[in-house]
């Protein structure tokens, strides 16, 4: 991605956020529930997370219109787009028509399916007889299938497909093929519905690992360098765990801010009324 | 499903959900379930724990991610004659397919002049209170009560659930069923064999001589507890639980009314478009006379509901907020 390309994350580019120079304690806010986020998705160029399965597919081709509409799509120094979604998101009607609109107004696009092989407990084959990346052929673009554990060969698809878009080639579909190594979410028991042989299979192909093997093996990186990789890595994670638990709970009031962006009389009013209910406790010790 | 024996009579509100739809898929081999995630990892919220197991993938269909398919799908199969209980995983995402609850379903037997039945029940876990944030919590029984064509059905105890759930399965009209996350872990009396519930027959489930309050789902239980709260102070408030928005039985909360002269009416969706302004309309056309104060509705403030667990409860109606309110009706 480039500085002036704009993702539309799923919930779990977290990485794709990081590297778009977010504050990593943004999204941990949003998950601990004390606030939405609060990055700026214009200024940042990266949306806000999109929990609603496949809607943000229909939210970037909007916008990959509107920057084809501005001019900024068709050379070198072009804008360009990219979706992310899941194998599970590939069988929303969201998603399909994305592809359909992308594809015939050829906007500058990428559709970067991670898929993981699960969603929640349903397995691929529930959503899918045949590769994903082959459904793009059908809907009148280019679709790619990469090895989403091996980090160079998707930083290699993912950089050509943006380039293809931004010199005004329109959309692709990447496949990066990939593994859930974990539950779903902390109430999901993937013993439930999966072998414990295939997550051991996927362990041994964990594309961390992977890329050091092959600077080690390259020569390009010593054990000094990981050893300060790791070290910088563990104190940043001690730092954002601290950093964690000092998130303050919002103050009661705040939940009528944002609602229309220049207020309205109505919720002016509830506002009022519930800022005068609040001080009638004033001086109480809770 | 719940071992009743071994549970000592009582069941979990979740257990019943599961356990009423057994019964009716034992009872009639046309009852088949679909939805995501329903089958072996048994529904995200454990609701249909031991259906896979005990009917097999030939009736309970794990589907893939596309609730638009899902409800469709439902009514296609419904045309047939089976009874399909689609389950839409979050009741926010009926919004996902709302053309096929708002356009399709409701209006099929209509525009058959009749010939054209879809028995089907949508159900769906609806509510908030568990910090799940803007588009994982909101109650939308007003969605879909503002449809003509669909019954609304949301049990506040595990009891209802089973018989209601047996009255809608059976029930030949499209049935939208409101399960209310914050209840699943409630625990209740576990419902005789054959227990069913007649849609639109609310119950008083606290009689009282002051004041009326009428509720629905994640509402009784504050309801119930904010009449203890005004108990002690003297004050005997009658707790309606009204089961259903369509059929609304009216004629329950029109008889309590006739009786306490005062209304609160306690909704969990936001004030702006709830349900209550149905009810308090309806008091207000048919029950003026009996009225010895104004019709007041406890409901959630005009927002999205916030993430923030401090925030979340500000936002909707708790026992105190209800308390108060009935406080300011027996003054009248
Ligand atoms: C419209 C909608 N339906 C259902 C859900 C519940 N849900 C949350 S994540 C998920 C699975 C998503 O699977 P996939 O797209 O493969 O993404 P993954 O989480 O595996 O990356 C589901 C069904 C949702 N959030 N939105």
């Amino acid at each position: 991605m480039r500085p002036q390309d704009m993702a539309f994350p799923t919930y779990r580019e977290h990485g794709v956020l990081y590297c778009r120079g977010i504050d990593p304690i943004m999204p941990l806010g949003l998950f601990r529930g004390v606030d939405q986020g609060g990055w700026d998705p214009i200024e940042m160029k990266f949306a806000m997370y999109t929990i609603v399965i496949g809607a943000q597919t229909l939210h970037a081709t909007g916008y990959a219109m509107g920057i084809a509409m501005d001019g900024k799509v068709g050379t070198e120094d072009g804008e360009a787009v990219i979706a992310y979604f899941g194998d599970g998101a590939s069988s929303q009607g969201d998603v399909n028509e994305a592809f359909v609109w992308s594809s015939v107004f050829h906007a500058p696009v990428v559709f970067f399916c991670q898929n993981n092989q699960y969603a929640i407990s349903e397995p691929l084959e529930r959503q899918t007889r045949v590769p994903l990346y082959q459904r793009a052929h059908g809907f009148g673009f280019p679709g790619v299938r990469v090895d989403g554990n091996d980090v160079l060969a998707s930083y290699a698809v993912t950089r050509a497909a943006l380039d293809q878009a931004r010199v005004g080639q329109g959309p692709t579909l990447i496949e990066a093929y990939t593994y859930r190594m974990g539950a779903h979410t902390t109430s999901d028991d993937p013993t439930r519905y999966r072998i414990a042989s295939e997550v051991e299979a996927w362990q041994a192909k964990d594309p961390i690992l992977r890329v050091r093997r092959f600077l080690e093996q390259q020569g390009l990186a010593d054990q000094s360098f990981f050893g300060e990789v790791d070290e910088q890595a563990r104190v940043e994670a001690v730092k954002l765990r601290e950093r964690v638990l000092e998130l303050p709970d919002p103050a009661p009031v705040t939940m009528f801010d944002h609602v229309f962006p220049n207020g309205s009389p109505e919720i002016d009013e509830e506002r009022e009324q519930f800022t005068a209910y609040l001080s009638s406790f004033a001086g109480e010790v809770h | 499903m719940a071992d009743v024996t071994a549970t000592g009579g009582t069941i979990t509100y979740r257990e019943a959900v599961a356990e009423g739809i057994a019964r009716e898929m034992r009872r009639d081999p046309t009852v088949v379930c679909l939805g995501e995630d329903i089958g072996a990892a048994e529904g995200v919220f454990k609701t249909t724990v031991g259906l896979f197991k005990e009917f097999g993938p030939r009736r309970v269909w794990d589907t893939p991610i596309s609730e638009q398919a899902i409800v469709g799908a439902a009514m296609g199969a419904a045309m047939t004659g089976i009874r399909p209980v689609a389950e839409i995983m979050f009741s926010d995402f009926l919004a996902c397919c709302w053309d096929y609850l708002a356009n399709e379903i409701p209006k099929v037997r209509y525009m058959t002049g009749g010939q054209v039945t879809v028995p089907l029940v949508v159900r769906t876990a609806n509510g908030g209170g568990l910090g799940f944030g803007a588009q994982h919590s909101q109650a939308v029984e007003n969605w879909a009560l503002a449809v003509p064509g669909l019954k609304v059905v949301a049990p506040s105890t595990p009891a209802d659930v089973i018989g209601l759930m047996a009255a809608s399965i059976r029930s030949d009209d499209p049935v939208v069923f409101f399960e209310h996350k914050g209840l699943f872990a409630s625990k209740g009396p576990a419902a005789p064999e054959g227990h069913v519930v007649p849609l639109g027959a609310a119950a008083v489930v606290r009689p009282g001589a002051d004041v009326t309050l009428v509720a629905l789902a994640s509402t009784v239980p504050v309801a119930l507890r904010a009449a203890e709260t005004v108990a002690a102070e003297g004050i005997d408030a009658e707790v309606v639980d009204l089961r259903c928005l369509v059929p609304l039985d009216m004629h329950t909360v029109l008889d309590s009314v006739g009786r306490t002269s005062r209304l609160v009416i306690v909704e969990e969706n936001p004030y702006q478009g709830g349900w209550g302004a149905t009810v308090a309309s309806i008091v207000a056309d048919e029950g003026f006379e009996s009225l010895d104060a104004p019709v007041r509705r406890v409901a959630a403030a005009c927002v999205p509901l916030p993430f923030a667990d401090s925030l979340e409860q500000v936002v909707l109606p708790t026992a105190d907020k209800v308390a108060a309110e009935v406080r300011r009706l027996a003054a009248y």
